[in-house]
């Protein structure tokens, strides 16, 4: 009998364990807030909010993309001699699903759509006379018999047809959306859709119809052309910029995400014990984080970065694959970028604290005879979380922002790991170029800015919702 | 108000230990010397007499914090810890790693980086505090919504763009300034308009917004209302009252850069190539040179005190309710 063969094995990244405790903490934190009405309330407010629900829209195409991204495997080699050998490769389902863009490498540069190189190239003609010509792409337009004359109504028609079924995905979409909403007996699909359109919703449907309906239309197109053409060009290596740039969404997640959350029991316990406490212990906190923070953000990092590429060339034997030397200074970047954000959290709950444990319900936990831990975790803990939440959203952008910065100074995440920053980092000289070399720019550059600016967007929502001066003084200042 | 200003003081330098220390066992303790040299050195040629020959010429042979060979003092001081750490104190930064004396390269790279960052720093402070200024001067009106929307959008796009923007648009397109070099005397102002322009631009976003939070926040305060109530116009209540009330919050944010500045830009720098401090830095990290990572950590801290402490004089400078006993 032979034993049970996978096509493919499952790896587990630190990352990935990471991202995925995320998520299901995420979860578990959803699940609890639905049964306690003021853990809600904050949440609703968030969700009445046009420009955050919209911005959360678009945020979730991303954390859909970078969850994907998130699983990854390594794919079984044809059996030789009954044993099962898997790749040394460890690709992501992302990967997979990609992998039209993935495996179409060009030989350099192509601009997007296009049919022929970028750079001429000499080709022997039959009778063995040399020329210099743009030669066709091997994938991009390969279809095509006569490029010169099918490839405007080629793309157009494609564009169309994916455009209309992009539309069409974005109604069915809407109307399941509706037909969800109208599970009250007295209102019907039709009127809740009326609701949903006139803005007569507590929450806005409209503004989430519209980015999904904006994302649909934009998105339908791109994957109608992506099986035929590089719809955002290729590199100098000719791999295809759209792939890098879905493949960078994962890795300015991880960041925005972790490096937060990697130091955010540090700051809890700290901060709060140096409110709490006062005393010795308060001013050694309080000495620890004035030090740290008082290295400049970018030179800690930086040095943090030089010593740990030592460390990691130096112990090779404990990295066996890139992926994982990737992903381990991947996470290592998470923790020092957690360093430096970690202090600014840390001085605001101590803050907090201060003024929390002079209130009367604290005194009476101390009458009572609660111990200190209790009352820090039960009494505290909870009244300081929309502080956390706050600095959490707050934080991401700029994280992402950083990363990028970092990578170009050459202390960001390893150079063989796709994110913006590599991405940049490699399109800069091309802009020097003539005749310039865009897409790769152009690409980081939307994606970044939509990313970000919906991670801002969102932030402020959550920030409106969250912090009781703003509500207590009704609603934005 | 001296006591304050000396207990401020030694606090400080006691965070300044703090800062050599953490930097200290950064550097030495995460790796060895001998790491250090042979990453330095490339992993292929690696020898121990090389290794041995890299630490004995940069000093890193020593013991660490104490030389039992010695006698007397010698033991403490004929150390790593010593000759790499604490003589920072007294800035005696010693040499590279490549051999260089990095006191006199920061001596001379320090000017260019003022050059770019002082101009972009007044600049800039005028262009947010007027932005903000207008958009709280028309707030909640379409004018205040555009102008935040346009803060939102303009600091979600990434530095690296505004400078790669930049310097294809003035240099490259409009071929209105070299895009990039540096020069000594007044041919340097050619060289210095886009840096500047650049760092301005790239600051509004964030900086406009912030301020016009400060100036919406004082705004709703009752002495605004009072002022009102007295029939003051609304230009004399918001540049006489909100403005100057509004400068403390923004003091401490503003002051404790300024030292900073000293420091340069690095991204911008190294686009610009403009010799100063951030392009030395950037130049040291992609070099591994760590005496010079070391040290420009430890001269960013120094300055950030001096910032911190700065900051807590023009405290009680401008605001005369403040009083430290």
């Amino acid at each position: 009998m032979t034993p049970l063969i996978f096509p493919f094995r499952f790896e587990l990244l630190w990352s990935d364990a990471l991202v995925w405790l995320l998520v299901l903490t995420a979860i578990g934190f959803a699940a609890y807030t639905r049964n306690h009405p003021h853990l809600r309330a904050p949440w609703a407010r968030v969700a009445r909010s046009a420009s955050g629900m919209a911005a959360a829209t678009v945020l979730a195409a991303f954390v859909l993309v970078g969850l994907l991204d998130s699983v990854h495997y390594r794919a079984a080699l044809p059996p030789q001699g009954g044993k099962t050998a898997y790749a040394t490769e460890v690709r992501s389902l992302l990967d997979r699903v990609l992998e039209p863009l993935r495996l179409t490498r060009e030989k350099t540069y192509s601009a997007p759509l296009a049919t022929h190189l970028y750079a001429k190239e000499t080709v022997q003609g039959p009778d063995g006379s040399e020329t210099r010509v743009f030669p066709r792409l091997r994938h991009g337009g390969a279809h095509l018999k006569d490029p010169q004359a099918d490839w405007g109504r080629d793309v157009a028609l494609k564009a169309f047809r994916g455009l209309a079924f992009g539309l069409l995905f974005w109604f069915v979409a809407v109307l399941g959306v509706c037909a969800v909403l109208a599970r009250s007996p007295d209102s019907s699909i039709e009127s809740t859709w009326r609701e949903a359109w006139a803005g007569r919703t507590a929450v806005p449907w409209r503004a989430v119809f519209c980015a999904f309906g904006l994302m649909c239309v934009l998105i339908g197109p791109v994957v109608a052309l992506a099986p035929y053409y590089h719809v955002l060009g290729t590199d100098k290596v000719g791999q295809d910029v759209l792939y890098q740039a879905l493949k960078s969404i994962r890795t300015g997640l991880v960041i925005g995400t972790l490096a937060t959350l990697v130091m955010l029991p540090f700051a809890l316990v700290l901060g709060l014990m140096a409110g709490y406490f006062k005393g010795w212990i308060d001013d050694v906190i309080q000495y620890v984080y004035t030090t740290l923070s008082s290295i400049p953000g970018v030179l800690l990092i930086a040095a943090a970065v030089l010593m740990m590429q030592v460390y990691i060339e130096n112990h090779a034997e404990l990295f066996p694959t890139t992926e994982i030397r990737a992903d381990i200074r991947l996470l290592a970047l998470c923790v020092i970028l957690g360093v430096t954000s970690w202090t600014g959290l840390c001085r605001l709950l101590r803050g907090e604290a201060l003024k929390l444990r002079e209130m009367e319900y604290i005194q009476a936990a101390h009458a009572f005879g609660v111990s200190h831990w209790r009352i820090m975790m039960r009494h505290i803990t909870p009244n300081v979380m929309h502080i956390v939440m706050i600095a959490l959203v707050m934080d991401f952008s700029g994280l992402v922002l950083a990363e990028a910065v970092l990578s170009y100074v050459g202390v960001g995440v390893d150079p063989s790991m796709i994110s913006f920053g590599t991405m940049i980092n490699s399109a800069r000289l091309e802009m020097a170029r003539e005749p310039m070399v865009w897409w790769s720019l152009a690409a980081a550059f939307m994606f970044m800015l939509t990313l970000v600016l919906a991670a801002n967007l969102f932030a402020d929502a959550v920030r409106d919702a969250f912090d009781p001066r703003l509500i207590v003084g009704g609603g934005r200042p | 108000m001296t006591g304050y200003i000396i207990r401020r003081l030694i606090y400080g330098l006691l965070v300044l230990v703090g800062v050599n220390v953490f930097t200290f066992a950064l550097f030495f303790f995460v790796n060895s010397p001998d790491d250090m040299a042979r990453a330095q050195l490339g992993a292929k040629r690696v020898t121990p007499e090389a290794v041995e020959k890299w630490k004995r010429e940069r000093g890193y042979d020593k013991p660490l914090f104490l030389n039992e060979k010695m006698l007397g003092t010698a033991k403490v001081t004929n150390t790593v810890f010593f000759e790499k750490s604490a003589r920072l104190f007294v800035f005696e930064f010693g040499a590279s790693d490549q051999g260089r004396n990095i006191g006199y390269d920061i001596s001379t790279r320090m000017w260019p980086s003022l050059a770019v960052q002082l101009p972009a720093f007044i600049i800039g402070l005028l262009v947010y505090i007027s932005f903000a200024l207008m958009m709280a001067f028309f707030r909640a009106t379409y004018l205040d919504f555009w102008g935040v929307v346009l803060c939102v959008l303009m600091m979600s796009i990434s530095g690296l763009f505004y400078i790669i923007g930049g310097q294809f648009i003035f240099g490259k397109l409009w071929n209105l300034v070299p895009i990039s070099g540096y020069d000594t005397g007044f041919e340097a102002i050619k060289f210095l308009a886009l840096p500047v322009l650049i760092g301005v631009i790239s600051g509004i976003g964030g900086n406009a917004r912030w301020y016009r939070t400060i100036f919406l926040e004082e705004i709703s305060k009752d002495y605004v209302r009072t002022a009102r109530a007295k029939g003051l116009s609304e230009t004399r209540v918001l540049f006489r009252h909100v403005l100057q009330n509004a400068m403390i919050p923004i003091l401490t944010g503003v002051v404790v850069v300024i030292p900073l500045l000293f420091m340069g830009a690095l991204i911008t720098e190294s686009f610009f190539g403009i010799p100063g401090l951030g392009s030395y830095t950037i130049d040291a990290i992609s070099q591994q040179d760590f005496a010079i990572v070391r040290v420009m950590v430890f001269l960013g801290s120094v300055l950030y005190i001096i910032g911190l402490i700065l900051t807590d004089i023009s405290y009680t400078l401008v605001d005369p309710r403040v009083r430290f006993s």
